[in-house]
């Protein structure tokens, strides 16, 4: 005798509304356990896919040179001299333009003055760099034009002043061309960056950047914070990365004292962090759903022992131990079901509010965790069942029917 | 059509063997009216159990219509059940959260029969019991002697060869309880082998075969004909 699947499916249907606060409890509690997974992956989702665009946003193919060694390499002479670690200088920088493979190239210094203009004043970020910084790191110029493709070691009075600080200096009032002291100098304004240039802690709006050399006498110093160089392609950038390190360590006296860092890189590993995070946190959120899973098998045990009598019926009107057990794992297959799409929708709803509240957080579940949830809900649903479900095959009839 | 040869049926409660049926051995032919009678513990009930196959014999042969249905397996027995024995019971036993229809569409839908042909037959059913504006109510909307005509209903859809009742009246009023021991006999009339289990000897008496039974044996076994000139 073979049962009709849809006759399965309505006799399941008919049973979980038969029972509706049992239905509804466990629907809830499976529910839960779906959503918590899909919440908790998107949002280590949007958070790696933040980070990862936020690197993006640094520049293409960027490496970065920075002074001193961050590895400990043990006792060098250096130490035993209480030497400190030499410098960048511009000189370094203009020995790195030497080489094909190097698209632009751009020295950095960075620090704080106080600006002012008549009765304003506020202290403002100030980036010391050179023309091609616009390109490498992809920002835009809202008004006027960038530093001038000049001389490294000319400190031209001339700034590119934030959108933010325009409106607080200027107002409403024409800024291109006017005067700003920074500190104890007065720089001309030649331009104002737009809005969306933002990345890693610095807000573009907020800083004024000016010539490098101009930046060094202003901090009164000739080192660097750091060189930005941009490779020709992503192959070019090992190539690059090598020639730096050879031309420096050479210009060092042979002693290798800056960090280079490859943007590739630093990207890589906080995706690898980010993605174990999120499978970490998915992990977790799987806990609650073999919680519910439990919870299910519990709740189905009741359920066969509340219908000890009906399943006694069914055995005197010819159903075999193996129909019993299809018609309770259907019961709770339908149940996992409906939790497990009930819990999808209530997690792209949260997914839905965390984008809604951070919008900066592109909280989207992946793929792969929507698909895990539905087959771990079903899959714990349908295991835990199969215990109720062999009890209640196992049943006698006739006791199961003395009952009253 | 049934043949029971030295049924002998035993539980362990405690350390204590009980012998519900001890020695039994009976034989039934198609279309008879029997009851089954005795007080409670007599082992009646068992009895019907075990011709029911819900239950299995501990030592003994049961043949039906020929067939040694003792050595089945759990779902050979199921499809016995399905398709040879109706069962009507003191509790109805009807399923709440299904209406009238579909209780008594159960027997087919195990037997994994289409929706066309269940629909006709349960219609059919449900009409020559006089149930068929009550076919869309609950359990819980019908009275006693309603709910077990639907019972009856249910037990009869696949066509049964046999139909046991296990006092059928007992949760009835008087009424009812006539009005269903009629569509029983009835049902017995037109061919169906009918076993009640009652303790109640006015009903007892109206069928043409009384088995008596005292302390799982039985104790007389008497046409009703004989009864009355004894």
């Amino acid at each position: 005798m073979a049962l009709h699947s849809r006759d399965v499916a309505r006799f399941a249907w008919d049973a979980l509304r038969g029972y509706p606060t049992r239905t509804i409890l466990m629907l809830t509690a499976m529910a839960i356990g779906v959503a918590a997974v899909v919440v908790l992956t998107s949002l280590g989702e949007g958070a790696r896919r933040y980070v990862t665009s936020e690197f993006s946003s640094l520049g293409t193919n960027l490496i970065i040179v920075i002074p001193g060694r961050s590895e400990t390499a043990g006792i060098n002479p250096g130490t035993m001299m209480g030497e400190t670690p030499r410098d960048l200088t511009l000189n370094d920088s203009l020995a790195l333009t030497h080489n094909y493979s190097v698209r632009r190239i751009s020295p950095l210094n960075i620090g704080s003055a106080s600006v002012s203009r008549q009765n304003r004043s506020r202290d403002v970020v100030i980036l010391g760099s050179s023309h091609d910084l616009l390109a490498i790191r992809h920002w835009e110029l809202a008004q006027g034009q960038f530093l001038p493709q000049t001389d490294l070691e000319r400190a031209a009075p001339v700034a590119v002043i934030g959108s933010k600080i325009r409106d607080e200096l200027f107002g409403a009032r024409r800024a291109l061309g006017e005067w700003i002291r920074i500190g104890d100098r007065r720089f001309r304004v030649i331009g104002i960056m737009g809005s969306e240039g933002r990345s890693i802690g610095v807000d573009v709006q907020e800083t004024i950047i000016i010539p490098v050399a101009s930046a060094q006498q202003l901090f009164n110093t000739s080192s660097l914070f750091r060189i930005l160089v941009e490779a020709r392609s992503r192959e070019a950038i090992e190539p690059v990365k090598q020639f730096i390190i050879d031309t420096l360590q050479q210009r060092h006296q042979g002693e290798m004292d800056v960090t280079v860092i490859t943007q590739d890189a630093v990207l890589a590993t906080f995706d690898r962090i980010l993605s174990a995070l999120t499978y970490a946190v998915g992990g977790i959120a799987a806990i609650s759903l073999a919680v519910a899973g439990i919870l299910i098998m519990n709740v189905m045990l009741v359920a066969v022992s509340q219908r000890t009598s009906e399943i006694g019926l069914l055995k005197a009107l010819g159903a075999s131990a193996r129909q019993i057990v299809i018609l309770i794992l259907a019961e709770a297959c339908l149940l996992s079901l409906l939790g497990a799409f009930a819990g999808l929708a209530l997690g792209q709803l949260g997914s839905l509010i965390i984008r809604y509240a951070f919008p900066v957080l592109p909280a989207y579940a992946p793929v792969w965790a929507v698909v895990t949830a539905l087959l771990v809900a079903l899959v714990t649903g349908l295991l835990f069942s199969l215990m109720p479900a062999r009890r209640a095959a196992g049943l006698d009839p006739v006791l199961a029917l003395s009952k009253r | 059509m049934i043949e029971l040869s030295h049924i002998h049926r035993n539980f362990q409660v405690g350390d204590q063997t009980v012998h519900a049926l001890d020695d039994v051995t009976l034989t039934i032919s198609a279309g008879e009216y029997l009851s089954i009678m005795g007080p409670s513990g007599s082992g009646k009930s068992t009895l019907l159990n075990l011709i029911g196959l819900l239950d299995r014999p501990t030592s003994g042969i049961y043949r039906l219509n020929g067939q040694d249905v003792t050595s089945l397996n759990d779902s050979e027995q199921a499809l016995v059940r399905n398709r040879e024995i109706g069962f009507v019971f003191q509790m109805f036993h009807l399923v709440p959260r299904l209406t009238a229809a579909g209780n008594v569409e159960l027997p087919l839908v195990l037997a994994g029969i289409s929706p066309e042909e269940r629909n006709q037959r349960v219609a059919r059913v449900l009409d020559n019991l006089r149930l068929t504006d009550r076919s869309h109510h609950m359990p819980e909307q019908l009275s006693g002697g309603q709910r077990q005509r639907v019972a009856i209903a249910r037990a009869i859809v696949t066509n049964p060869k046999v139909l046991l009742a296990d006092e059928p009246t007992g949760n009835l009023d008087h009424k009812s309880g006539q009005d269903v021991l009629r569509i029983l006999e009835e049902l017995n009339a037109r061919g169906i082998t009918l076993i009640m289990v009652t303790h109640d000897p006015e009903m007892g008496q109206r069928a043409r075969r009384q088995l008596h039974m005292m302390d799982g044996r039985m104790d007389s076994d008497q046409e009703a004909g004989q009864r009355g000139s004894a």
